[in-house]
């Protein structure tokens, strides 16, 4: 279990966390969510002993992130958001210097990488500095997990990474998991949220939620509709000088709308937007994605 | 948009490095005011097919035209009449908020009374009176995109190029931005948007999405999740991606 209690980290005058309180299970699949400047990563850092906290303190699976820095290291496995490879070495060698570093060897723990390190062993003997961004995430994720780690940490492993590959990484995460690895992860991908099993929205060094994906979107406050016509630059303008209309961010191909009152119905909305000369217009009611959580979580902070 | 006005189009461009195909046969148009999206894996030939766009790379074959421009032979008009926008550098962090706005207004031949003008106007549009003379590296990201995407039309462009341009913004941030790109392509800029993100993407009014260098698909986002009988455009870009 990583238990993370009262946590505040500073640089200078900038508070980057403030009062962080998480509790992470063994073998669960965990998410930071949050955009740039959250605090993300400086929680992983700390995670992973190269940070000293401000306040507060973080056990990993009962070890102290100061007290009993070495031992941690040799239990957790960190894939820093930058690319941690050795780019003049070889696919082959990056992984046999992690493992050594560990006093490993590919051999003895090649089973808990095989799926992974297959994808890539045909380029074996290539620099690492030539893979392309899927290839590269495939051999980092192999490195880290090289020496068997009890807790994995992968600080925006999807980060700039294609929509295929993107899918193959989760995917490998969830086998990873089976074997047993307590995993955190984060993201700046509201989207991504849904594949973890439980999340913590964080922003501006605070965490705004944490739960299942599932019941965040559940408990969305309000009932949400999805609106479209023909012109979306003129819809959203209506909408927003609309006085019924509480909220409208556009969501894509629709704009998402929260009514002043919870009984307005979908019929009115559309029947106003008609009488503002919108054609085809489409209102249906919808289910809050964890974005829709998000905003309306920002919102309330900053009211 | 403007479906009767023709902001880019390509007419079989091909382009090869070597025996290598990277571009093969492409073929689009798109409108004026239109949002288009231009999707596709790593390495699926989108950099190849923009630069050529852009007129920084000649193609091997076809016809292209730019804001009404011929990419062979017109090259430094395309570029005068194009902006240009990525998430992961557009601005100078060591310069500030004026002396970005001078200097890329500057690169674009707008004279000083207009950079003057324009830069009066772009400040106050964004509420960044305040911050003038902050160097760039200072702002929050979501204060430094929306000014690089201004700067990026300040010289009234045809057409805008975005890069991944909302990537690791908050949720707000981003769909104020999206704000703004609705609004410049409502003013008659065509807005040209590569990205990794499939909800990007359903922002766009048409995307097309390449694999291996040929355009596999293109039209509106809910046509295509439609046509691929799929839940959202991630899972599109998947079973086209994968084949």
């Amino acid at each position: 279990m990583i238990s993370i209690q009262n946590i505040s980290k500073n640089f200078g005058d900038v508070s980057a966390l403030r009062d962080i309180n998480l509790e992470i299970k063994d073998g669960e699949l965990f998410g930071l969510i949050g955009p740039d400047g959250a605090g993300k990563s400086t929680l992983m850092r700390l995670m992973t002993t190269l940070y000293v906290p401000n306040q507060g303190q973080i056990t990993m699976n009962s070890r102290h992130t100061v007290k009993d820095y070495k031992a941690i290291r040799n239990h957790v496995g960190y894939m820093p958001g930058k690319f941690s490879l050795y780019q003049d070495l070889s696919v082959e060698e990056n992984l046999a210097f992690y493992a050594s570093v560990f006093g490993s060897t590919i051999e003895d723990n090649y089973d808990l990488v095989k799926d992974v390190y297959e994808q890539i062993a045909p380029f074996k003997k290539r620099l690492a500095g030539r893979l392309s961004g899927g290839m590269k995430q495939k051999l980092a994720l192999s490195c880290a997990l090289i020496h068997r780690p009890e807790i994995l940490i992968l600080d925006e492993p999807t980060t700039g990474v294609d929509a295929v590959s993107r899918k193959e990484f989760w995917e490998m995460l969830k086998k990873v998991q089976k074997t047993g690895i307590t995993i955190v992860v984060s993201t700046p991908y509201m989207d991504e949220a849904s594949l973890c099993d439980r999340v913590a929205l964080m922003q501006k060094g605070e965490v705004l939620k944490v739960d299942t994906p599932e019941a965040i979107m559940k408990s969305f406050p309000k009932k949400l509709f999805a609106v479209k016509s023909e012109n979306q630059y003129a819809l959203l303008n209506d909408l927003k000088s609309n006085e019924h209309v509480y909220s409208v961010f556009t969501f894509g191909q629709y704009m998402h709308v929260t009514l002043v009152d919870e009984n307005g119905n979908m019929e009115d909305l559309s029947a106003s937007l008609q009488e503002n000369g919108h054609e085809e217009v489409e209102v249906k009611q919808t289910d809050a994605g964890i974005e829709d959580m998000f905003m309306y979580l920002m919102n309330l902070e900053n009211e | 948009m403007d479906t009767n006005t023709i902001a880019i189009k390509a007419v079989d461009l091909n382009k090869k490095f070597g025996s290598f195909s990277a571009n093969k046969d492409l073929n689009f148009e798109v409108f004026k005011g239109e949002i288009f999206g231009f999707l596709g894996a790593n390495g699926a030939g989108k950099t190849t097919a923009i630069k050529i766009i852009c007129g920084l790379s000649k193609p091997t074959s076809g016809d292209i035209t730019v804001a009404g421009f011929d990419v062979y032979a017109e090259t430094e008009k395309i570029k005068k009449n194009i902006g240009y926008m990525s998430q992961k550098f557009s601005l100078y962090d060591d310069l500030t908020v004026w002396e970005n706005i001078r200097f890329y207004a500057g690169i674009y031949g707008m004279s000083k009374k207009e950079i003057k003008e324009e830069a009066d106007k772009l400040i106050d549009k964004l509420g960044l009176e305040h911050a003038r003379n902050k160097l760039i590296g200072s702002l929050p990201l979501g204060w430094k995109q929306k000014l690089a995407f201004s700067i990026a039309i300040i010289h009234k462009p045809a057409i805008v190029f975005l890069d991944e341009p909302t990537g690791g913004v908050d949720p707000i941030t981003r769909l104020q931005f999206w704000e703004m790109i609705y609004a410049a392509a409502n003013d008659g800029i065509t807005v040209f948007v590569t990205t990794h993100y499939m909800d990007e993407a359903e922002y766009c009014d048409r995307l097309s999405i390449m694999v291996a260098g040929e355009i596999k698909a293109i039209g509106k986002p809910l046509g295509l999740i439609n046509e691929y009988k799929a839940k959202d455009m991630d899972e599109v870009f998947v079973k086209l991606a994968r084949g």
